[in-house]
């Protein structure tokens, strides 16, 4: 059988008045990019949550594999050196 | 001019959008995807929204003018007036039809309200002229949304070009009406409060070309329809407002 919705799947990013990056906010159908853009406005954008969105259709997102998780991030889990918190801070900066 | 010139203006004003707002509400839960669901029901809030504030002013324009022996407020306005008490043009209470026909009536509607709120927006009375400088924006989404639908569908494939067509037809004879001048328009005119619609015919025209050619879609030669705006309607309001005034008759006052 024909499915009876076939547009392409989106993926939805806004950014917000005071955030500097755009969200991943979720996922919508359209036809083309401009009416993801649109419905993106209609579906991600009603209670002043952004002031800009990109769109992405969802198959130009590659991911990775969470089979892998252990050997894609086990091992930085014994380097703390990797964190800046050897250093020995001069008095005077503040807030770090 | 007189007091009730403004009061039956502002009426016209938002019977038009009340009606066209609920027309479109009747797609909520109903649209062709969940994301044109939302859009269509964006709008139809947009436009009950106007609608409130006109109410509001023509309300406190009611009261203000004295002889009534009750308040009156706005949702008396919406729900307790008969089909002969509104002023909406007839081309916003036609029946939904399919979505093309959907996209079209908005389109037609956005397309004059966008060159007719500019124009409000200059009107010597300031609550009308505040009231269409805050629904411009909303509307010129609105052309945007139902423009690019109309050379979607008009520009389509063969069966949605179909349907376009016969939208077309049947909603082509209720746009003469948008540039005809009611009886209190006519009067509000030297007073710079309503707007010159001969001003905006052309605009609208224009803008009305362009995407229908977009769309490869070509109007149909039709006697225009009228009376509207004066009150005599098409048999499709009084379906619309049985539905929509139910429960206020049914139950005055009744809140929730």
């Amino acid at each position: 059988m024909e499915k009876q919705h076939n547009w392409p799947l989106w993926e939805v990013f806004i950014r917000s008045k005071q955030g500097l990056d755009h969200k991943h906010v979720g996922s919508l159908h359209a036809a083309d990019a401009t009416m993801a853009i649109e419905n993106a406005r209609d579906v991600y954008t009603r209670r002043m949550e952004g002031i800009s969105i990109w769109v992405v259709e969802s198959k130009y997102i590659h991911a990775s594999n969470p089979d892998e998780a252990a050997s894609f991030y086990d091992p930085a889990n014994d380097k703390v050196y990797r964190h800046p918190t050897f250093y020995d801070l001069p008095d005077e900066l503040k807030h770090m | 001019m007189n007091a009730q010139h403004l009061i039956d203006f502002s009426l016209h004003l938002a019977d038009n959008t009340l009606v066209l707002g609920h027309r479109n509400s009747e797609w909520t839960g109903h649209g062709p995807i969940l994301e044109q669901d939302i859009a269509l029901s964006n709008i139809a809030l947009d436009l009950i929204g106007q609608a409130r504030y006109l109410y509001q002013y023509a309300a406190r324009l009611m009261n203000a003018d004295g002889g009534n022996k009750q308040e009156v407020l706005e949702d008396m306005l919406a729900y307790l007036r008969d089909s002969w008490d509104f002023r909406n043009c007839l081309l916003v209470e036609q029946a939904n039809g399919d979505w093309g026909k959907t996209i079209l009536r908005q389109f037609f509607f956005s397309a004059y309200q966008y060159y007719f709120y500019q124009e409000l927006e200059s009107s010597r009375d300031p609550e009308l002229a505040a009231i269409a400088e805050k629904s411009l924006k909303e509307v010129s989404y609105h052309l945007r949304w139902s423009s690019e639908w109309v050379i979607r569908l008009g520009d389509g494939t063969e069966e949605s070009h179909a349907r376009m067509e016969r939208s077309l037809d049947d909603l082509w004879m209720y746009t003469g009406e948008l540039f005809l001048p009611a009886d209190y328009e006519q009067a509000l005119l030297p007073v710079d409060i309503a707007v010159n619609l001969t001003t905006i015919r052309p605009l609208w025209e224009e803008r009305v070309r362009q995407i229908l050619s977009q769309a490869t879609l070509t109007p149909p030669g039709a006697v225009m329809q009228k009376g509207g705006k004066q009150g005599r309607h098409t048999e499709q309001l009084g379906y619309l407002l049985a539905e929509m005034q139910f429960l206020q008759r049914a139950y005055p006052a009744c809140e929730w």
